[in-house]
């Protein structure tokens, strides 16, 4: 009945291509925002800032990044934890060698660093497609831990090879460290979520957008229209690689605090990201979101409810709990394989016309 | 370069201009195959030229070499003028030369609109930064393109479907939008390859209509392949005949169709 677009007309063609066409989903999103900088940081504790709130912020920067590769130019990738323990260790050196720099501007360069090796790693996908280029991104991905961990000089040859976090502040307030609230690291991830949402909408509605999805629904086609494949296929990785770098700058310095590569930015983080975008759906900034937060919650609410509900043992709780995640990927995945994107796009369009679809 | 022939006027008052797009002796190989064997024809600004023959006879070739997909052994591509060196498909969209394809080559995943709009994307020149910012530049630009669209979308009665996906649009639709796509990056030469395939007899006359439509209103000089013979004859200004990756006959259509091997090849050849 309120959602709907009739009576709310466009006289421009930038109100035409805006993000949020109906009024009520513009609403909302402002709604969404008030309640994220507005009531979030004040109620936030300990537990669900670190259980929830942080890794969901970071995951949705990492899936978005990887969505722009994956989901609107069609090169797979299976490379995303080693380019996110690239920006972690750029972000790392940035913040020992330049200590009086602000961190944000640490996690921005890292952001850059990251993308050059993207597209570094980047060049096959002009040769090869599809599964040899995931074969391929596998390769970066291995090479980049390796390197991470028996080169010192990344870890600045501490004794443990791991690599932790000094103080750092924003307006004098600590972000990263052991003594940093839980709304500071909220909110420093919250504001890089929103303002790197913001760019990926605005890339992907684009022209350089349009070339991505041109590449990814046909590359002959995209070809003859005058989109050059190399172009294209290189601004992805770079611009996906950016998104993933600086995920994986928060990822250390704001949210585990120290690092050890294997363990932290091993191949399952990879695969959990690539469930993220395929969960939410490819081709989506709000699948981004969407598959971030179901693949974070979804074990904390199994936990919750199994330990905490029913009393059942941690260790065995544990073990369920990846065999109901898994379960319910696959049955999700058989409804509906476009992704939790296409669902909320169903119920929007159901919705439009509810209560009169006639 | 032979000399440029004087502009002409077809018997329907158009303007027929010089040598926009020579083709000099094409010969092209796959392997031993020759698919093409030593053709010439050129296409003058203005005019609508058709390129006909049986089954495999190298005219889609021929359309690929054009849009620079293959790359021919031998014998020179001459455009505007002046002969185009070796180029990859996107460098020849940048030149001016768009178009459709045999089977619909369309952006499954994107919008009527969206489609459209990558027609426009050798228009526009904003870079990576202003984009992801969504600054004034980026921004104008886009108005402005859209602006184009809007013209062509007009133009060829698809308004209704600007913000459909593409997918689920029938097939006489895509074919429409495809040309739409093409006709947005405002060619000087616009290729059409089968563009009346599976068509209804209805459909083929919306379509035979936009062509004309725009050779009349944009002067855009328009290559086409098809087999339906009444439209080509309808259509086309000059017909190139191919069979067997040679060309068999060149003319007027009404030329054409009494040239004794063009007869032959289409009908057979009595063995008495």
């Amino acid at each position: 009945m309120f959602y709907r677009e009739a009576g709310d007309f466009s006289t421009t063609y930038q109100q035409d291509s805006q993000t949020f066409p109906i009024k009520f989903d513009r609403y909302r999103y402002y709604i969404v925002l008030a309640v994220a900088f507005g009531i979030i940081p004040f109620i936030i504790n300990d537990y669900w800032a670190s259980a929830v709130f942080v890794p969901f912020l970071i995951y949705a920067i990492a899936a978005m990044g990887l969505n722009i590769l994956t989901g609107y130019c069609g090169q797979v990738s299976l490379g995303t934890g080693g380019f996110m323990a690239v920006g972690a260790y750029a972000c790392y050196k940035l913040m020992t060698a330049f200590p009086d720099v602000s961190i944000v501007l640490h996690v921005l360069l890292s952001g850059f660093i990251t993308a050059g090796v993207g597209v570094l790693f980047g060049l096959p996908s002009l040769r090869i497609k599809g599964f040899y280029l995931a074969v391929a991104t596998l390769a970066a991905q291995f090479f980049l831990v390796w390197l991470f961990n028996r080169v010192g000089w990344f870890y600045n040859y501490s004794a443990s090879g791991q690599i932790s976090a000094p103080e750092r502040t924003v307006f004098s307030i600590p972000v990263t460290g052991p003594n940093t609230e839980a709304w500071a690291k909220y909110m420093i991830c919250l504001v890089f979520v929103v303002v790197l949402a913001w760019v990926a909408r605005n890339l992907t509605r684009g022209a350089l957008g349009r070339q991505w999805m041109a590449i990814r629904d046909m590359d002959i086609a995209a070809e003859i229209i005058g989109v050059n494949p190399l172009k294209a296929k290189l601004t992805a990785f770079a611009v996906s690689s950016f998104f993933v770098g600086i995920a994986g700058a928060l990822f250390f310095a704001v949210y585990l605090g120290a690092v050890e590569v294997g363990e932290v930015f091993g191949i399952q983080k990879s695969f959990l990201v690539l469930f993220m975008i395929i969960i939410g759906g490819l081709g989506s900034i709000f699948g981004s979101f969407a598959g971030a937060a179901f693949l974070v919650l979804l074990p904390v609410l199994l936990k919750n409810v199994l330990v905490g509900g029913l009393g059942w043992p941690t260790d065995l709780a544990a073990h369920l709990e990846l065999m109901i995640v898994g379960g319910l990927i696959i049955t999700f995945l058989i409804a509906e394989p476009h992704g939790l994107a296409q669902l909320w796009r169903v119920a929007k369009e159901k919705l439009r016309l509810w209560p009169f679809p006639h | 370069m032979k000399d440029t022939p004087a502009p002409t006027l077809t018997p329907d008052g158009r303007k027929i201009g010089g040598v926009l797009m020579e083709m000099k002796n094409i010969t092209l190989r796959f392997g031993g195959v020759e698919a093409i064997k030593d053709i010439s024809f050129d296409i003058r600004e203005g005019e609508i030229r058709a390129i006909i023959g049986p089954n495999g006879a190298g005219k889609s070739s021929m359309l690929n070499v054009i849009s620079g997909f293959y790359h021919p052994q031998e014998g020179e591509v001459w455009f505007r003028g002046a002969k185009r060196p070796s180029m990859k498909p996107y460098q020849v969209a940048r030149l001016g030369i768009a178009r459709t394809f045999q089977n619909i080559a369309l952006f499954d995943g994107m919008s009527v609109l969206d489609n459209i709009m990558t027609g426009r994307l050798t228009h526009m020149k904003s870079g990576l930064f202003g984009q992801a910012l969504w600054w004034g530049g980026a921004q104008r630009e886009e108005v402005e393109n859209r602006e184009k669209v809007e013209r062509v979308i007009d133009f060829l009665e698809i308004q209704h479907i600007r913000k459909t996906p593409v997918g689920r649009l029938p097939y006489g639709l895509k074919k429409r939008v495809e040309l739409a796509r093409a006709l947005a990056a405002e060619p000087k030469l616009l290729l059409l390859d089968e563009p009346m395939a599976g068509m209804n007899v209805e459909e083929k006359e919306d379509m035979s209509r936009f062509i004309l439509d725009v050779n009349d209103e944009f002067g855009t000089t328009i290559a086409l392949i098809e087999h339906d013979m009444g439209v080509v004859m309808d259509l086309s200004d000059r017909v190139v005949v191919m069979d067997y990756g040679k060309k068999i006959g060149d003319g007027t259509p009404t030329e054409v169709r009494s040239n004794k091997a063009v007869i032959d090849a289409y009908l057979g050849v009595a063995h008495d």
